[in-house]
């Protein structure tokens, strides 16, 4: 009897020692989120000693050389590339979504869904690869222009990376629609692309606009494909295929050339916390679009 | 009449999407293949590199992209599992819960270049490890981290609450319940979310740049913790930006298909046992 007890009172300790592991295992994701906002952020300030806020957010003359960091078409060109993959990339998506979600047959959606695995399944290295070796020579083809890289390649290939962002997470959101609203609708003599149109897209909306900043996120975010498409020239893009620079691929592209601690290097860490602090945003917004979802 | 033919024309534009979709995918996946399987030989993929002639292989890089991969999966999953079993079986609505929830959504959208800059600071200068595959498996670990715990937290989520009660009902502790009940119950789903982050920590490369490093080290096969770690993916973009050999195109071929091979394979071996293990044990599928 006095054996029992005490097993299980051993048992009940290990209970308690391995939730405390738990417990923290659990603040270690805390932990890292923090110390990469102060670490990057240290670094990346540091460039303020050096370099006025307003020469860095607000002039483009990229010279390190010469000491001058402005950096405003990287910014620019991060916004721009990724306006454009959305806007190529969220209405395919949508339209992806809702074929899967209500037209598809079974046998078709059985294979639709794990083919948007696979899209993310693709390094996006490989995708630059495609992009670099298809799709600038055929962009140099098609419009007759010098080059091919540019802002237009990257939208493109970058739209299709984040095709299964958008159709995943809008599909579920359509899919949670009550099928009572579209009944109704069916009911009343609306045909299924009103129904869709008037009904479910409304009812969705929460999910898909959250679907649409996600993709902006990962877009915004990518870097392999988008440094080997640019063209990565520090100017602010004139056209679609003027070569121009993002945050990201400027990074890349620089990093390996600067001393870590110089006015350089910090400047470049503060474009990762230029982009860290968007990504942080997009989260915020997605939070205040949850909670009042389907309100 | 004109609802109608809206209807129609749209109804088209959908199927036309989808069949796009699907399109888009398999002419990319055979495009990358039909270019580089021809490439792909045994002394391709298990030999030396070579800096300036033709004719080297990518044998160090395709170790080092597995055993990085091992690596940060080793030490990932049982800080995910942990996470994802507190989140999902312990804890309340409390101030901490939340905090470790924000955490968890915004490490998995932070771009993988502020993670690699990140590891830079970190392993590679404050901790000294340098360009090496340490550095590099523990900043790969940042990006496994979020979607193994999400996933895992789901999967629990997914197992009938009734299993656990009835388990506790029989005297089992906490901890055996979770560990012989809920787990193994739960166990389809960890799996699936592994497959999904070995697929993407395997072509990770902007990580890897400012981490690992764009070099290998001279043995075949170190296992050395403080060994250079170029993977196949960096090496991918190392030759297509600065590389110097005369055939870099063809490697690159060659890598982008071994790259695809090894992530189909992962897709597709981890699927069929996996649905043989959901029939067995009824788990409703969730992923």
């Amino acid at each position: 009897m006095y054996s029992k007890d005490q097993n299980h009172k051993r048992r009940l300790s290990y209970d308690r020692y391995v939730k405390y592991l738990f417990i923290a295992s659990a603040c270690l994701m805390a932990l890292i989120i923090f110390s990469i906002i102060f670490f990057v952020g240290k670094q990346g300030l540091m460039t303020f000693s050096q370099v006025s806020p307003f020469e860095f957010f607000f002039t483009s003359k990229w010279n390190p050389m010469g000491h001058q960091f402005g950096a405003l078409s990287f910014i620019v060109g991060s916004l721009l590339v990724t306006i454009l993959a959305v806007l190529i990339g969220a209405p395919l998506g949508l339209l992806g979504a809702l074929f899967m979600a209500k037209i598809a047959p079974n046998w078709l959606r059985e294979i639709m869904r794990p083919a948007t695995e696979l899209y993310v399944a693709i390094p996006s290295i490989v995708y630059g690869y495609i992009g670099l070796t298809l799709l600038v020579p055929f962009l140099r083809e098609v419009f007759h222009v010098k080059s091919g890289f540019g802002v237009l390649a990257a939208a493109i290939v970058l739209a299709v990376m984040i095709l299964p962002t958008i159709i995943s997470i809008s599909e579920d959101a359509i899919c949670s629609v009550p099928s009572m609203m579209e009944e109704a609708s069916l009911a009343l003599g609306a045909t299924r692309w009103q129904t869709m149109f008037h009904v479910l897209v409304p009812a969705a909306l929460p999910g898909i606009l959250t679907a649409i900043i996600l993709a902006m996120a990962r877009a915004i975010g990518e870097t392999m494909a988008v440094q080997m498409l640019i063209g990565n020239t520090p100017m602010v893009a004139a056209t679609l295929f003027s070569p121009t620079s993002t945050l990201t691929s400027n990074i890349v592209v620089e990093m390996g050339n600067t001393p870590f601690g110089s006015v350089w290097g910090n400047s470049l860490f503060l474009m990762a916390l230029v982009l860290l602090v968007i990504s942080l945003g997009m989260i915020l917004l997605i939070r205040r679009l949850g909670s009042r979802r389907y309100a | 009449m004109n609802a109608k033919l809206t209807n129609s024309v749209a109804t088209a534009v959908m199927w036309l999407v989808g069949f796009m979709i699907l399109g888009i995918l398999i002419f990319f996946l055979g495009y990358i293949l039909y270019r580089g399987l021809p490439v792909l030989s045994f002394d391709f993929m298990f030999g030396k590199p070579s800096d300036i002639q033709a004719g080297g292989g990518v044998g160090p890089q395709l170790f080092n992209s597995f055993y990085l991969l091992f690596l940060s999966l080793a030490i990932s999953i049982p800080l995910a599992i942990g996470a994802g079993i507190y989140l999902a079986e312990y804890a309340r609505e409390t101030r901490l819960t939340k905090i470790v929830r924000l955490s968890t959504e915004s490490l998995a959208t932070v771009p993988s270049i502020v993670l690699g800059l990140f590891g830079m600071i970190i392993f590679v200068n404050f901790l000294g490890f340098g360009f090496s595959i340490i550095s590099g498996a523990l900043t790969l670990v940042l990006l496994n981290l979020p979607v193994l715990v999400r996933v895992t937290e789901e999967s629990i989520r997914t197992v009938p609450k009734a299993y656990g009660e009835a388990s506790l009902a029989l005297g089992a502790t906490k901890l055996q319940t979770i560990w012989k009940v809920i787990l193994p119950s739960a166990l389809p789903g960890i799996i699936t979310g592994i497959t999904l982050t070995a697929g993407r920590a395997l072509g990770e490369t902007a990580i890897l740049i400012f981490t690992a490093g764009t070099t290998v080290s001279r043995y075949q096969a170190d296992t050395n913790f403080f060994a250079a770690g170029e993977t196949l993916a960096v090496h991918m973009w190392y030759l297509m930006s600065t590389g110097l050999v005369p055939d870099r195109v063809t490697i690159a071929d060659g890598i982008g298909a071994l790259l695809i091979i090894t992530i189909l394979c992962f897709n597709i071996l981890f699927m069929i046992p996996l649905k043989i293990l959901q029939k067995r044990m009824g788990v409703v599928k969730h992923l």
